[in-house]
């Protein structure tokens, strides 16, 4: 098993490479002509008013990303549970759909609450 | 001799999977064009009109990317440089490297030895995958972010937000596959395919999954943002949402992530539910069908209908892709989020449950 993970590094320095390659083609083959008007970013017609990096957004997204944590992580334990499934038997389904009851009725609850919506 | 072999499969895994990429970009531009009846690409030739007809494949897979490739790579003012470089970076790279672990054959008898037609053979490897697909999020809100542009950073933001909503209905239906087949290892979940379910019909993944098939392949859709899932990008609307800054090869990049992506959806349901390189009835030594007619065959001709077989798989997911695209309308975003929230994930779940309790209970209803 050492040498797959061997592999991994060796696919990971191909790949790597050839992505490099293709993202910093055109600043090798394309020309190099900076002005004004090319850099000025996309709004229509109209000049863009306002930085980006104090620019606000709805915190509606940090409550998703928030909730994908956490159901995330839930699906990550469910993983090792999935592949010795067939040695813990019952028992172990019967611990794990303790461990996902507690889960759902946090995803009922956040339905209910209404985090769930509109996004 | 072992590092050499490693690296030509890696080698031969990552050609793989940009020839797929490129040669999907020419099948979506003529198969779109085939289904709203019209003619597409076709206005390529030979040094100004050597050839009495034309040829739209060259248009495609020549013409396209070196244009691309060769036109100015503007910065917008006021972006961050090395941002707006990783970004197309982390979105194609995970993506690459995906393909790595994908089993396209089942072994080579040359030489005196057998190969593992798998470029890696990770005993993770769906957790592998799942983990590369997660970081393909970076590139989207990098992207959106190193833009210096409103409207491109809320075209990343709600790209992302629509990605990771997917992500947990994806993880729960490979969940259910990997209760079915107790184990991570792609390679082995293939060859457990072979086995026969009642002497006759080959035991593939659709038999015993066929919720959490439908699952992966709604969720791996939206995953990818394709349509009708393509809102962050939506071609009509946004202009090109979260890459609007972008030019040549860099915005090359990003699309070359989207159809990859495609591909990769094809390929893990091909692994997963269809049989991967599985030809029915076909074993190293030839077929042997149900009945009692076996057929003998050399090993290296077993291999190549075995690889044919994986990629004929492949494409037919890749144009179902194609076909859904073009035939679906957008959703809108708060359909869209209500459609991974609110139904994909508890439709995810009671699948895990209904196969769980299933495979308890019937001792010959998994695969092993």
């Amino acid at each position: 098993m050492e040498d797959s993970y061997l592999a991994v590094l060796i696919s990971a320095g191909l790949c790597a490479l050839v992505v490099a390659i293709m993202v910093g083609a055109s600043w090798v083959l394309g020309r190099r002509s900076p002005n004004r008007a090319k850099a000025a970013v996309f709004e229509a017609g109209n000049r863009a008013v306002g930085e980006v990096k104090t620019h606000r957004f709805p915190v509606k997204f940090y409550l998703t990303a928030i909730l994908f944590i956490v159901f995330d992580v839930e699906v990550v334990f469910m993983y090792p549970w999935a592949v010795v499934f067939r040695r813990l038997g019952w028992f172990g389904l019967a611990e794990m759909a303790a461990f996902v009851l507690v889960l759902a009725v946090g995803l009922a609850y956040v339905w209910k609450v209404g985090a769930l919506e509109w996004d | 001799m072992d590092l050499l072999i490693i690296f030509t499969k890696c080698l031969v895994a990552l050609l793989l999977v940009l020839q797929v990429g490129i040669l999907l970009l020419w099948v979506e531009r003529k198969g779109s064009a085939l289904i709203q009846d019209r003619v597409g690409a076709n206005r390529a030739n030979l040094f100004g009109g050597i050839l009495p007809f034309n040829l739209g494949i060259v248009n495609t897979l020549m013409a396209d990317p070196l244009k691309l490739f060769t036109k100015e790579d503007i910065v917008p003012e006021g972006a961050d440089h090395f941002l707006h470089w990783l970004a197309p970076f982390l979105a194609l790279f995970p993506l690459f490297l995906t393909f790595a672990v994908i089993p396209f054959g089942d072994v080579l008898e040359v030489g005196g030895r057998t190969i593992n037609l798998q470029a890696v053979d990770l005993n993770v490897g769906i957790l592998f995958v799942l983990a590369l697909v997660s970081m393909g999020v970076y590139g989207v809100v990098l992207g959106g972010w190193a833009s210096n542009s409103r409207y491109a950073l809320l075209g990343g933001i709600r790209g992302s937000a629509q990605m990771i909503s997917y992500e947990i209905a994806m993880g729960l239906a490979l969940v259910a596959v990997v209760l079915t087949f107790g184990t991570l290892d792609l390679q082995q979940i293939v060859r457990a395919q072979g086995q026969l379910m009642w002497g006759v019909i080959p035991a593939w993944g659709v038999f015993y999954q066929p919720l959490a098939l439908v699952i992966l392949f709604i969720a791996g859709m939206a995953e990818s943002k394709r349509a009708p899932f393509d809102l962050p990008e939506a071609e009509s609307e946004l202009i090109a949402g979260f890459f609007t800054e972008y030019s040549g090869s860099k915005q090359s990049v990003f699309m070359l992530a989207d159809f990859v992506e495609v591909a990769i959806v094809a390929a893990l349901v091909t692994t997963l539910f269809f049989g991967g390189w599985q030809v029915p009835w076909l074993q190293r030594d030839g077929f042997h069908f149900p009945g009692g007619l076996s057929l003998a065959l050399p090993s290296l001709l077993v291999t190549l209908l075995q690889v044919l077989s994986f990629l004929l798989k492949l494409f037919l997911f890749c144009w179902l892709q194609i076909l859904i695209r073009w035939s679906l309308p957008r959703l809108r975003y708060d359909q869209l989020m209500n459609l991974g929230w609110k139904r994909l994930l508890p439709i995810a779940l009671v699948n895990v449950a209904i196969s769980a309790v299933l495979a308890l209970a019937l001792q010959g209803w998994t695969v092993r």
